[in-house]
Parts: structure tokens; sequence; C-alpha cells
């Protein structure tokens, strides 16, 4: 049994070495290459993507709870994050067109005026991104009163229906006041306020690539925390066969419940993230297709996978963003124009991929397996050649 | 009350698009359980081809070769991507058609470039004419006319045919039909014609209406159309079609108000409503679950 342990260890061990090694190159990176190169988006965004990955994965890949709403969740934390963080001195400039915002409270002005500049900040932005995870598990918890009594498809359905109509609140006239109605807010701290500058505003020490990075994993290691707890084995007991987890004596409607608001909560979080990552939020960002896109990351890394999500996440937004870019733009070889090559191509070539993954690949790259295991099997193999 | 009658025609027409592209998903549903999401993207892309094919060929011909292009995209897709998936959990032929649904919009977005395409306009059609001192297209007129001719129809086929009566069983119980010597893929691949079918149809009508295509145009009719067979109970023709009407209506007097920003929420909030008031919808059958 010790033995068993020790293994255990070893393999965590290697992948904490891996992710500590990701961050320390992150930060070297960023300070010693150009810092506008594609490299540091796609770590940010992926990040981001990652986080909501892993919390989408939380709910369809372990406890077998197939929502469509993740987009909303987002949605209500990168508002809840933005309307908290936007400084006072630009409140009534963002929400001109509604003559002011109704809302003058703003956390980065109280943290920055009692802790200071760089302090105020990060207590700010900390206790925004809680709240932005608060109020989506809050509604998460609404909602799930009456929908989580749903099954697979139907449950779906109403979540996606539930996202849209967030969509339509935020974009209503008649909260202009509170959420600048189907414009855009800015002006709130963003990664690049986490760039440590010099008295003369010169950038010393880039972090702003680091911090998303950070607060990602800093979420993420707290849902694995979570599905290796007795919660964790409770959700996947319901994922595996509910009457029979019924019958060991789990609580069906409140573990549901506590899935769906420990997603929605992460999922807001994530929110907020990507209101930093994009510097701007608008409701029509979070459309369907956003959910959808993050349940294609889902599958590609392998419904029931943390580090499958992860990975899936880095993978796809390198591909989207950074690594395929050259199929958008005509290209010349010895002075014939490859065919096919315009803008669009693309996207077209990524969802070719995508169906091939669905269709043939359906384990994604790690199927139910997590990065610990990989470095595990080869030792569990040996051992049992020695027995 | 001009503005009444007309928001109500208006109304009436657009609930009957819905119906047409309801009766796919419903039917869909009823023998794969399946939420085939794929089905408003293969409306969008019908609409997209008769904006290409109408400016190279007269609108006589292009209109039956839209159509059957689109049946064979139908047939297609559910030859490729649902298919191979038979075997597989639920939850995988879903994603796939999700999937299929990113594949065809990022298709129409690769071939329009992003441009809203212009509709072509249909002749007589497309024409004004005066209902009860009400302006309003023939295509208002025409399309509550028509939903009705073809869902009798479909009625007729489902009831009385060998392939209907093989549909009915397929839906029934999939594993028994098919020790009954049922072919379940023709079966299967017949639902999605008769679907896609219907849904070119709708499309014509739908975007008479509309001035443009873009490739998003699908995505909301689509699930619309989705909720409108819950509504009325999924796996049901005459629910599918009472839902639409009912769906459409609801909508365009919404639009006429001021929550118009509301007008698609709408359709969501009462999903909800009916999935925890009734989640069989109107005409559902009850099922029981087995352990």
């Amino acid at each position: 049994m010790s033995n068993t342990k020790k293994r255990i260890d070893r393999g965590s061990l290697i992948t904490l070495c891996i992710i500590l090694l990701i961050f320390v190159v992150t930060v070297v990176l960023e300070n010693t290459i150009n810092a506008n190169s594609l490299l540091f988006t796609v770590i940010r965004k992926g990040a981001v993507y990652s986080l909501v990955a892993v919390s989408m994965n939380l709910l369809n890949g372990f406890t077998g709870l197939f929502s469509l709403g993740q987009a909303g969740f987002m949605l209500l934390g990168a508002y809840t994050y933005a309307i908290l963080t936007i400084p006072n001195s630009v409140r009534d400039t963002i929400y001109y067109l509604f003559q002011g915002s109704s809302f003058h409270f703003s956390l980065l002005d109280i943290f920055q005026g009692a802790l200071g500049e760089t302090f105020g900040l990060i207590v700010a932005v900390i206790l925004a991104c809680i709240c932005a995870g608060i109020v989506a598990a809050f509604f998460a918890f609404l909602i799930g009163l009456p929908v989580l009594r749903l099954k697979s498809d139907y449950l779906a359905i109403a979540t996606l229906g539930f996202a849209e109509i967030l969509r339509a609140i935020f974009q209503w006239e008649k909260l202009g006041k509170v959420t600048n109605g189907a414009n855009a807010l800015r002006g709130y701290p963003t990664f690049s306020d986490f760039n440590i500058k010099n008295s003369s505003g010169m950038i010393v020490f880039r972090l702003s690539s680091f911090v998303p990075l950070l607060l990602a994993g800093i979420c993420i290691a707290i849902i694995v925390l979570l599905i290796n707890s007795s919660y964790g084995r409770a959700f996947k007991a319901i994922r595996d066969d509910e009457v029979a987890a019924e019958a060991m004596g789990i609580n069906l409607a409140k573990h549901k419940q506590l899935s769906f608001c420990i997603s929605s909560f992460f999922a807001g979080v994530g929110g907020a993230l990507f209101a930093m990552f994009a510097s701007t939020v608008q409701a029509k960002t979070f459309t369907s297709a956003m959910t959808y896109e993050i349940l294609l990351i889902v599958v590609i890394g392998g419904i029931g996978s943390i580090s499958g999500s992860c990975l899936a996440s880095f993978l796809y937004i390198a591909c989207s963003e950074w690594w395929l870019r050259f199929l958008d733009n005509t290209m010349y070889i010895g002075g014939t124009q490859v065919p096919l090559l315009r803008n669009g191509f693309r996207m077209v070539v990524f969802s070719v991929i995508i169906m091939i993954v669905v269709l043939f690949f359906r384990q994604g790259i790690m199927g139910s397996r997590e990065l610990p295991d990989l470095f595990r099997r080869k030792r569990i193999k040996e051992g049992k050649s020695d027995e | 009350m001009e503005f009444l009658t007309s928001q109500i025609l208006s109304g009436i027409s657009l609930g009957g698009q819905y119906a047409l592209i309801a009766i796919g998903y419903t039917m869909v549903y009823g023998i794969l359980r399946l939420i085939n999401f794929a089905h408003g993207d293969v409306f969008m892309v019908a609409g997209l081809l008769m904006v290409y094919m109408s400016t190279v060929m007269p609108i006589y011909v292009s209109i039956p070769l839209m159509i059957v292009l689109t049946v064979l995209l139908g047939f297609v897709i559910e030859r490729a991507a649902y298919k191979p998936l038979r075997s597989a959990p639920r939850m995988s032929v879903m994603i796939s058609a999700i999937g299929v649904s990113y594949l065809l919009q990022n298709l129409a977005l690769y071939a329009t470039g992003g441009q809203p395409k212009t509709y072509a306009s249909i002749p007589w059609i497309s024409n004004t004419i005066h209902i009860f001192g009400a302006p309003t297209r023939v295509v208002t007129v025409v399309t509550p006319i028509l939903v009705i001719i073809l869902v009798v129809l479909l009625t007729l086929l489902i009831n009385h045919t060998k392939i209907g009566i093989a549909m009915r069983a397929v839906s029934k119980d999939f594993e028994t039909s098919q020790l009954m010597g049922v072919k379940i893929n023709s079966v299967i691949s017949a639902t999605f014609v008769i679907g896609t079918f219907l849904a070119a149809v709708g499309s014509l009508l739908y975007f008479t209406n509309y001035p443009t295509v873009v490739p998003m145009s699908g995505a909301l009719p689509g699930l619309k159309a989705f909720v409108a067979a819950v509504f009325g109970g999924i796996g049901s023709i005459p629910g599918a079609v009472i839902g639409a009407f009912i769906i459409g209506i609801c909508e365009t007097l919404i639009k006429g108000t001021d929550f118009a920003v509301f007008s698609d929420a709408f359709t969501f909030a009462l999903l909800i409503i009916i999935l925890v008031v009734k989640p069989t919808g109107i005409f559902g059958e009850k099922t029981t679950d087995k352990v």
C-alpha cells in the first residue's frame, strides 16, 4: 500500500514540475523575446479557455450533466468583474450614452486608496473575480432549481436557452445604467496592468502572461482537489449510474446542484479573466457559438480529463490564433497561387479536424486519463513484471 | 387594428416557416433521440444555395435544384456524421451534430467571405397584397396554406405507407423493429430526407421575408423551431406545427411592443417553463424510466 502511495506521488510530482517549468519559462520568455509575439496571446487566451473548459468538464465529464450554459455564466462573470472594477473617474465617459452609470462603487478605487497602487490592484482584481464567480454561481443555483430535474438533452437545450435569455437581458436598454446596454464596457484593469512599471511609466518586468496562467492554475488546482475529494467521487458515481448512486445514499439533487453551482462559479471567474484578456466586455461576444467552441475543446481533450482539457485549450487556441493563420492568406509557390487559401479557410480546415476527432478519435487526446497517469503507467508495468 | 392584423398575419407566416423546420427536428428526435443541431444550418445552407444558383440560372430551375441539393446534404450528413456513431452514447452523437453545425457555419463563412448575401426575390410570392387593409406579401398567405398541405401529405405518408409504418415502429422501439426486419438505415435516411426537404421549402419562404442570408442566420430559427418541437411534444408532428404557430405569433407580437429585445428570450423562457411544468409537451407521450 505504501508502495502505491509513493508511485502516485512521483507521477504527480513530475506533473507539478512541468507546470512550474511552464510558469518559469513563460516569465522568462516574456521578458526576453518580443512581447507582441502571438505566443503570448495564445498563452493568455489558452489559460482563460482552459479554466472554462475544465469547469465545463466538471459538469459534463465528471457529473454527467450535459449543460450548454457556459457562455451565459461567463457573461455574468465578465460583467460583474467589469462593473465592479471600472474606476469612477472613467465611468461616466464609458456610460455616456446613458448619461452616466447608476453604480458608483469601484473596488479598484477603494483598495488602491487604502492599500496603495500595486497591492490595491491585486486585492481588487482577486475580490472582483471571486464576486464574478459568486454571481454566476447564484444564478446557477436559481436556474438549477427547475432545470436540473431534466435529463440529458433537455437539460442541454434549457441551459442553452438560459444563456440566450441572459444575453438579451444584458442588452436591454432599460438596464443601460448598469450594463451599458449593447455597448462595450472597458477601462477596467486588464492583464497588462500587472506589468511592473518604474516611476516614469516604462515597463521593467512583464507579468501579463504569467498572471492569467497563475489565476487559471489556482482555480484548476481547486477543481482537481474537489474532484479527488469525496464530493468528486459522488459526482463520478452519479455520472456512471444515477440509480445505483442514489441507492448508495448519494443525494442526487443536492450533488447535481452543487456540481452545477461550482462549475458556474469557475465559469464566472473564467468570464472575468476573459474580460481581462479581451479588455472590452460586450454581451454579443458570449453567444452559443462560444459554448460550442468550449464543448469542442472538452471533447478534443477527452471528456473526463482535466489535463486533457487544458492541453486541448492551448492547442485549440494556438491552432486558431497562430499556427493555422497562414491558411487565411493567399500564398504563392513558384509564381502560382495556391488554391483555396483565402479568408475563412482556416476555420474550415479547423472544423474538419474537429469532425475527424469527434468521429474517429472519440477518446480525444487523453481519454479519461490525467497527465500524472502517463508518467505512472510505465512504472506500474515494471512493478507487475517484478511480481 | 391594421397594425394588429399585419402583426398576426406575419406571425402566422413566421410560425408556418418554423413549423416546416420543427418537423425535421421532431421526426429525427422521434427516431434517433438526437437533437439535430445541424438542422438549422442546413436550412441556412439551403438559403445560400438559392442565392448562388438564382444568379446563374432561371428561378424555375434553381428552386427544384436547390431542394434536391439540400436533401442530398441532409442525407450525406446523416451517413457521414451520425451513422458511424449509432452504437455510441447519445452525448457523442449530439456533439457530432454540434460539430457538423460548426463545420457548415464555417463553410458558409468561407464561401460568402462574411458578406450578407441578398436573397433572390421570387416572382409572385414576394408581391405585395392587402388583406383587411393591411399590406403584406403573398408569401404570408401562401405559407400557412402550404404548411397545411405538406403536413396533411406527411401524415398520410406516415399513417398509410410502408415506410411510414416502419418509421413509427422504429420510433416506438429501435431494437425490436430491427429484429422484426425493418431496415433501420433506410428508415433513418428517409427521415432525414423528409426533414431536410421541409427545411428547404421553409428556407424558401423564410428568406423571402428577410432580405439577406448570413452564415449565422440558421442558428436562431433552428433553435426556435426546436423549442416549438419540444413545446408541442417532441416526436409528435401536429404538436410541432401547433407549437411553431404559437411561438411564431407570440414572437411577432412581442416584436411590436417595447420589449422587442426579449422576442428571442421569450421563446427560451417558454421552453424552460414548459420543460418544468410539462416536460412531454402538449401532445407528447408519457415515457417511463426503466432501471
